[in-house]
C-alpha cells in the first residue's frame, strides 16, 4: 500500500508539471516563438566569434609582425572591436538586416529603435532580435579587422581609424545587405553560408588594393622581416579555429543538425588545409614550417566558410585540400609575380580562400544538407551564380577601397614617416614598446 | 691573473661549467650573444619569403683565474665545448691588471 502511494506520487509530479507547461505554452506561443535552445547556442556562438577578433586575430597577426609593431597590430584589432560595435548599433544592423531593398536596408532600427524584448528578425525567428543583431555585429568587426593585415607595419593609426569607419560604411554594410539582408545578390541565388563573399573576399580584395596603394614595407625583399614570435600566431590560430565553430556553426542561426554539419565541415577543412600546406613545404623546401601549417589551417577555414552548411564532410576535406594548394600558390607565386607587399597575406589566404570557397560551394552544394544543389548534383547554373557573386564582391570591395584610401589620404598621410616606420609603430603610434 | 673569454654553442654550457668547477674555477659570467664566424648563418623561409640570418645565437662565458690556472681552464673548455662540427666557438685569453671584490674590498687573486 505504502509502496503504491509512493509510485503514484512519483508519477503525479511530472504529470502535474506537464499540465502546468501545457496550459502555459499556448499563451506563450502567441507572443513569441523564441527557442531557449537556439538562444543559448547563439549566445555561445556570438561569444566565440568575438573571441576570433580579440584575442584570436590580434594574436595571429601580431605574432607575424616584427617586435616593434606587435602592440600596434593588436591595437588595430582592438580598435575594430570598439568602433564597429558602436557603428553597428547606430546604423549598421538596420541598414543590413532591416528592410529588403535590393541595394540597402532602412534606418528603421537606427540605434536599435523599436527593438523590444519580444522582437525577432525575419531571418532568425527563434532567437531574440537583440541576439541576432549582436551575433551579426561580430562578423562586421572581424571583417574590418582582417583588412589591416595587408598594411601591417606601416599604416598610421589615425588613417587606419578613418579608413576602417569608411570601409565599414561603404564596403561591408552594402555587401552584407546584398548577400544576407535580402539584397540583389541573395535574390539572385548566391549562396554564402557564413561569409566567403561578405567577410573573406571583401576583406581580401580590400587588403590587396590597400597593399598596392600603400606600397611595400621599407626593406621589403632586402631586409630580414621575419616574424617576432610565431608561437603567438599559433595561439591565435587555435582561437580562430575554435571560434570558427561559432562563425560557421552559428550561421545556421539555430541549434540544429545543420549547425553541427557546418562545424564538422569547418573542422575537417582546417585539418586538410594545414596538412596540405605543410606537405607542399615539406616536398618543396624540405621542412614543414609551423607558419605554413597554421596558414593552411586558416586557409581551410576561410575557404569552407561559404560552403559549410551546404556540403558533406568528405567534400569539406576536398575543399580543405584545394584551399591549401590554391592559397599556398597565392601567397608565394602570385604575390611575387605581381610584386605587392600584402604583409600578412590577407588576399592570399582570405581573399583567394573566400573566392575559392564560394565557387566550390557552387560545385559541391548538396540539397540534403542545405537545400541547394550544385554542379555535382546536376545544377551547373549555381556555379554561374556563384561566379556572379565573386565578380560583384571583388569589384565593389576593390573599387571602393581604392576611393576610400584616396579620400583618407587627402586628410592625413596613410603611412607613417620613414623614421617612424624604422623605429616601429608601437613607440611612434602608441608611445609604448615591448622590452 | 687572466681573463678567459669563450664563445661556445649554447647547449654546451652545462658541460663547460661542470668541467671548470672540477678544476677549481668557482664563478663565471654568461651572456647570450649573436655572431658569426666560419659557420656563417642559415636561411629561414616564411610563406616563401627567404631571409638569410647571418648572426647565430651563442653564449659568451667569462672567467677570471690566477695565471697558473689559465692554461688548464682553456684546456677543459676546449675539451668540453668541442663537438667537432663547424661553429664550436673560440677562446680568447687576456691579462687582467687589477681585480677587486666589491663586498670586502679584497684585491687581485684574493678577489677571484
Amino acid at each position: 500500500m505504502g509502496a503504491h502511494w509512493c509510485r503514484a506520487a512519483k508519477l503525479a509530479a511530472p504529470i502535474g508539471l506537464a499540465t502546468i507547461f501545457l496550459s502555459a505554452t499556448p499563451a506563450f506561443a502567441e507572443t513569441s516563438q523564441i527557442s531557449p535552445a537556439d538562444t543559448a547556442w547563439m549566445i555561445v556562438a556570438t561569444a566565440l566569434v568575438l573571441m576570433m577578433t580579440i584575442p584570436g586575430l590580434a594574436l595571429f597577426y601580431s605574432g607575424m609582425v616584427r617586435k616593434k609593431n606587435v602592440l600596434a597590430t593588436m591595437a588595430q584589432s582592438l580598435a575594430a572591436v570598439t568602433i564597429i560595435s558602436i557603428l553597428w548599433v547606430a546604423f549598421g544592423y538596420s541598414l543590413v538586416f532591416v528592410g529588403d531593398g535590393p541595394w540597402l536596408g532602412t534606418l528603421d532600427r537606427g540605434f536599435l529603435a523599436g527593438m523590444t524584448m519580444d522582437s525577432v528578425n525575419p531571418a532568425a525567428k527563434t532567437i531574440p532580435e537583440s541576439l541576432f543583431m549582436l551575433y551579426q555585429m561580430t562578423f562586421a568587426i572581424i571583417t574590418v579587422a582582417l583588412v589591416a593585415g595587408s598594411v601591417a607595419d606601416r599604416m598610421r593609426f589615425s588613417a587606419y581609424l578613418m579608413f576602417s569607419i569608411l570601409w565599414f560604411m561603404f564596403v561591408y554594410v552594402p555587401l552584407a545587405h546584398w548577400v544576407w539582408g535580402g539584397g540583389f545578390l541573395g535574390a539572385a541565388g548566391v549562396i554564402d553560408f557564413a561569409g566567403g563573399l561578405v567577410v573573406h573576399l571583401s576583406a581580401g580584395a580590400g587588403g590587396l588594393v590597400a597593399a598596392k596603394v600603400m606600397g611595400r614595407r621599407l626593406g621589403y625583399g632586402v631586409e630580414n622581416l621575419s616574424p617576432f614570435d610565431l608561437s603567438l600566431a599559433v595561439m591565435g590560430t587555435g582561437l580562430l579555429w575554435v571560434g570558427w565553430f561559432g562563425f560557421n556553426g552559428g550561421s545556421a542561426l539555430a541549434a540544429n543538425s545543420r549547425a553541427v554539419m557546418a562545424i564538422i565541415a569547418t573542422h575537417l577543412a582546417a585539418c586538410a588545409g594545414a596538412l596540405t600546406w605543410g606537405a607542399i613545404e615539406w616536398s618543396t623546401q624540405r621542412k614543414p614550417s609551423v607558419l605554413g601549417m597554421i596558414s593552411g589551417a586558416v586557409a581551410g577555414l576561410g575557404t569552407i566558410t561559404p560552403a559549410s552548411g551546404f556540403v558533406t564532410p568528405w567534400q569539406a576535406v576536398v575543399i580543405g585540400v584545394i584551399a591549401g594548394l590554391v592559397c599556398y600558390w597565392a601567397c608565394t607565386w602570385l604575390k611575387r609575380r605581381f610584386n605587392y607587399d600584402d604583409s600578412l597575406d590577407v588576399f592570399g589566404v582570405h581573399g583567394v580562400g573566400g573566392m575559392t570557397g564560394v565557387l566550390l560551394a557552387g560545385v559541391f552544394a548538396t540539397a540534403s544538407i542545405g537545400g541547394t544543389s550544385g554542379l555535382i548534383e546536376g545544377n551547373p547554373r549555381q556555379l554561374l551564380i556563384q561566379f556572379y557573386g565573386v565578380a560583384v564582391t571583388f569589384a565593389w570591395s576593390a573599387a571602393i577601397t581604392y576611393v576610400l584610401l584616396k579620400l583618407v589620404s587627402a586628410f592625413v598621410p596613410l603611412r607613417v614617416s620613414k623614421a617612424h616606420e624604422m623605429e616601429g609603430l608601437d613607440i611612434s603610434q602608441h608611445g609604448e614598446a615591448l622590452q | 691573473m687572466k681573463l678567459v673569454v669563450a664563445i661556445i654553442k649554447p647547449f654546451k654550457l652545462d658541460e663547460v661549467r661542470q668541467a671548470l668547477t672540477e678544476i677549481g674555477v668557482h664563478g663565471m659570467t654568461v651572456t647570450e650573444v649573436k655572431g658569426y664566424g666560419r659557420q656563417k648563418g642559415h636561411t629561414e623561409i616564411y610563406r616563401g619569403a627567404e631571409y638569410v640570418v647571418n648572426f647565430l645565437p651563442k653564449l659568451r662565458i667569462e672567467i677570471a683565474v690566477a695565471s697558473d690556472l689559465a692554461d688548464k681552464a682553456v684546456e677543459v673548455i676546449t675539451s668540453s665545448a668541442r663537438t667537432g662540427q663547424i661553429g664550436d666557438g673560440k677562446i680568447f685569453v687576456t691579462p687582467i691588471d687589477h681585480a677587486l671584490r666589491i663586498r670586502t674590498g679584497e684585491t687581485d687573486t684574493d678577489a677571484l
